[in-house]
């Protein structure tokens, strides 16, 4: 029903279509009743619309996001998302273990950042009962260390998998390669290369193993070399910056209201970074320096991401440097009450409690044993009250808020977990956009679906 | 009171909170003469403990939101440990006495300021200092008011939010939900935490998404493990559990679920039906 049939009822003198000066466009010849809004009502531009489903298994998606994009085209006309597919109950579980164990099950959320879980967890528990000026030296420097070589290998990771998904498989690549070198220094340090459950209320589980300090020393001889390769491969990469600039954009009124924090915070020029403004782990004693960009897109966060592993690395020196001068210092709080009680130590059959600690529990102090005992069987009890404790973890501010009810369990332990609420400013960045700078931007927010779900 | 940490001048006000069950160990960083005030038998065999916390400091109370009665999970059968008698109260740090010491008492006095001038003046339920934090406990109805001006007032301005948690206190008659908002300011370099309670069977609190959107996926959240029904949210649905899911699983009265195991020939039972000492 086009111009074609309006000229051939023309032709015929039809009495109903008279009179119609229109000769191009849409042009229907059903006249002389209220069509017109009829008509307007059928959007024939909404049938160009497609709705297209990705994820939850796409490999684009940062681990099992589903997001939901109203496309016109290649313009992202409404995106929605959907989380929940890794929601595993660990707050539920938490409340049916004692303190220390909590500490196993929070690990588990953020994967990538295991230590920063911990060490808000823990710092929450220290918080409620009022040790928290208590913890050794030696115990605040190993948290820095591990938190701070956690960070490096958390932004590998986020670098790698964001070159992945744009096609920069180079980067993913030596990502991994870096990566693996920090997991190597976990293992060596904590036993594990992820769920570590190493930092715990109190201090930390274990002492420096020996010769830690030289792998260390030699880890940061080998980044020093190998970051520039990041910036030589990306900064300038007219490919790279194609992708990357402008796209993804939240100012700082954006981050605000959606709750931003971390490297999408600081890519809009606001240098809000805990561990300058709220230090927590003695970092005030810490020389470096906070990371801004004043771009506000994803080019922006890559850029920081990638000074902050420099300032990270300044760090991990620094307490390198600190532990040297705390050897054979302790790594727990010295309150028998709350310390757990058994040092691992390798014996002829292997790993176990150390047979110092079975001598001296055993022929030596009758107040030790029951200690051990009770602490392993039904462990401490936190007064009650409730305490919010945030940190900056590699993605942004994590904050644990625990509730207690005077026993030997969280009565309530919630995480206010960054990737969780980035997620929501993905719609702000990519409505209206092209369907390609999604995955960028979703890849710029490094959500990690572990402490999504929880 | 003897032996423990000097009654500091921070303002954090923080009180031995004595519910310590009989007989427990000595597995908490007080002294002995703090723990046990007031073991008296109530009838037969029930020993109240923590019925009086001791010493407190002067400008503190305590609020009783549960009492527990027995130990390790026993009910109904012969018992003859004593330890079945057992009456705990659950007391959790109350309302505070000026002055609370540091900004707080300068931002709780703006913040009344500015609910009056909108005319807003029972808005706070009670203020309550703990470990060196705030907590402002705010009427439901009145909580948009206070949301708002802890945003928009210049000598407030908490800009940012951290979301909002749920905890569900079944023994708390009259507000067994609460919801708990952290606020940061990055202007004052701040915190404060809101909290609001409301009925398990009117489980309703406004929705502050106006205010802070970053709490819609928080407010989804918080609806979906206890139910709690924010009014105003623009979209209150589930956001971790599946749609059709039964039941809000973080609340107390929701099982942890779990089956027995067996390991060697011994039964190890699920999590939620082991041994408790709470």
């Amino acid at each position: 029903m086009t111009d074609t049939t309006q000229s051939a009822g023309t032709r015929h003198g039809d009495p109903y279509a008279t009179g119609q000066d229109t000769t191009t466009g849409k042009v229907f010849t059903v006249t002389g009743q209220d069509w017109d809004s009829v008509v307007s009502g059928v959007d024939l531009e909404a049938d160009e619309r497609v709705v297209v489903n990705m994820g939850p298994q796409h490999p684009s998606t940062h681990g099992v996001l589903r997001l939901i994009l109203e496309l016109d085209g290649e313009t992202v006309q409404e995106l929605r998302l959907g989380v929940g597919f890794l929601h595993t109950g660990i707050e539920k579980n938490m409340e049916y273990r004692n303190w220390v164990q909590g500490v196993t099950f929070c690990t588990r959320m953020d994967y990538l950042a295991p230590f920063s879980n911990e060490a808000a967890y823990s710092m929450a528990c220290e918080r409620l009962l009022d040790i928290e000026h208590d913890i050794p030296e030696k115990a605040q420097v190993m948290r820095v260390l591990l938190l701070e070589l956690n960070r490096i290998s958390s932004h590998l990771v986020a670098i790698a998998t964001g070159g992945l998904e744009i096609g920069a498989l180079t980067v993913m690549t030596i990502g991994f390669r870096e990566r693996e070198i920090c997991l190597d220094l976990f293992e060596l340090i904590t036993g594990l290369r992820m769920n570590h459950a190493f930092i715990r209320p109190g201090g930390v589980a274990q002492d420096m193993p020996p010769g830690a300090l030289e792998q260390i020393h030699e880890f940061v001889r080998l980044m020093k070399k190998r970051l520039p390769e990041y910036a030589d491969l990306c900064n300038a990469n007219p490919v790279f910056r194609a992708r990357l600039v402008d796209v993804g954009y939240l100012d700082l009124a954006g981050c605000l209201a959606l709750g931003a924090s971390g490297p999408i915070l600081r890519a809009t020029g606001h240098d809000w970074d805990l561990r300058k403004r709220q230090p927590y782990l003695g970092y005030e004693t810490y020389d470096f320096e906070v990371v801004t960009w004043d771009s506000c897109d994803s080019y922006g966060r890559f850029r920081i991401r990638v000074e902050e592993m420099w300032q990270s690395l300044r760090i991990v020196e620094q307490c390198a440097e600190r532990l040297q001068g705390l050897e054979d210092a302790p790594v727990m709080i010295g309150d028998k009450k709350i310390a757990w009680p058994s040092q691992l130590a390798v014996g002829s059959d292997g790993i176990g409690n150390s047979l110092d600690h079975i001598r001296h529990i055993m022929g030596e102090s009758m107040e030790a044993l029951i200690h051990h005992f009770k602490l392993v069987t039904e462990g401490f009890r936190v007064p009650t009250g409730q305490a919010y404790v945030p940190l900056e973890s590699p993605r942004g501010e994590l904050g644990c808020h625990v509730v207690s009810d005077g026993g030997t369990r969280p009565y309530r332990a919630h995480f206010r977990d960054p990737s969780f609420a980035h997620l929501q400013c993905a719609p702000a960045m990519s409505e209206g956009g092209q369907v390609a700078d999604v995955i960028v931007a979703v890849a710029s927010i490094d959500p990690v679906m572990g402490g999504v779900d929880r | 009171m003897t032996g423990d940490k000097p009654t500091d001048d921070k303002p954090t006000g923080d009180k031995p909170t004595d519910d310590k069950p009989l007989g427990e160990g000595s597995l908490e960083a007080k002294p002995a003469e703090e723990r046990s005030v007031a073991d008296k038998s109530l009838h037969d065999q029930s020993i109240i403990v923590s019925d009086d916390p001791g010493p407190l400091p002067p400008h503190q109370d305590l609020d009783v939101v549960d009492v527990r009665e027995g130990m390790f999970g026993v009910s109904g059968s012969g018992d003859t440990s004593g330890y079945g008698g057992l009456v705990r109260r659950v007391a959790v740090p109350g309302s505070t006495d000026r002055p609370y010491g540091g900004w707080f008492d300068a931002a709780a006095d703006r913040l009344w300021g500015a609910l009056a001038s909108t005319g807003v003046s029972d808005a706070l339920a009670k203020v309550v200092v703990h470990r060196g934090e705030i907590t402002f406990h705010v009427h439901r109805e009145h909580l948009l008011p206070v949301m708002q001006n802890l945003r928009d007032d210049p000598g407030l301005r908490f800009e940012f939010c951290s979301g909002v948690s749920g905890v569900h206190f079944p023994g708390e008659a009259g507000a067994e939900l609460h919801a708990v908002y952290h606020l940061l300011s990055m202007t004052h370099n701040r915190r404060v935490r809101v909290e609001v309670s409301c009925p398990d069977d009117d489980p309703h609190i406004p929705s502050v998404v106006g205010v802070y959107p970053t709490n819609d996926w928080h407010e989804r959240e918080t609806f979906d493990f206890f139910g709690i029904v924010f009014d105003g949210h623009p979209a209150l649905t589930r956001i971790q559990m599946p749609d059709d899911w039964p039941g809000h699983p973080q609340r107390k009265d929701y099982p942890l679920g779990g089956i027995p195991v067996e390991y060697k020939g011994a039964t190890i039972p699920p999590p939620d039906e082991r041994r408790a000492y709470n």
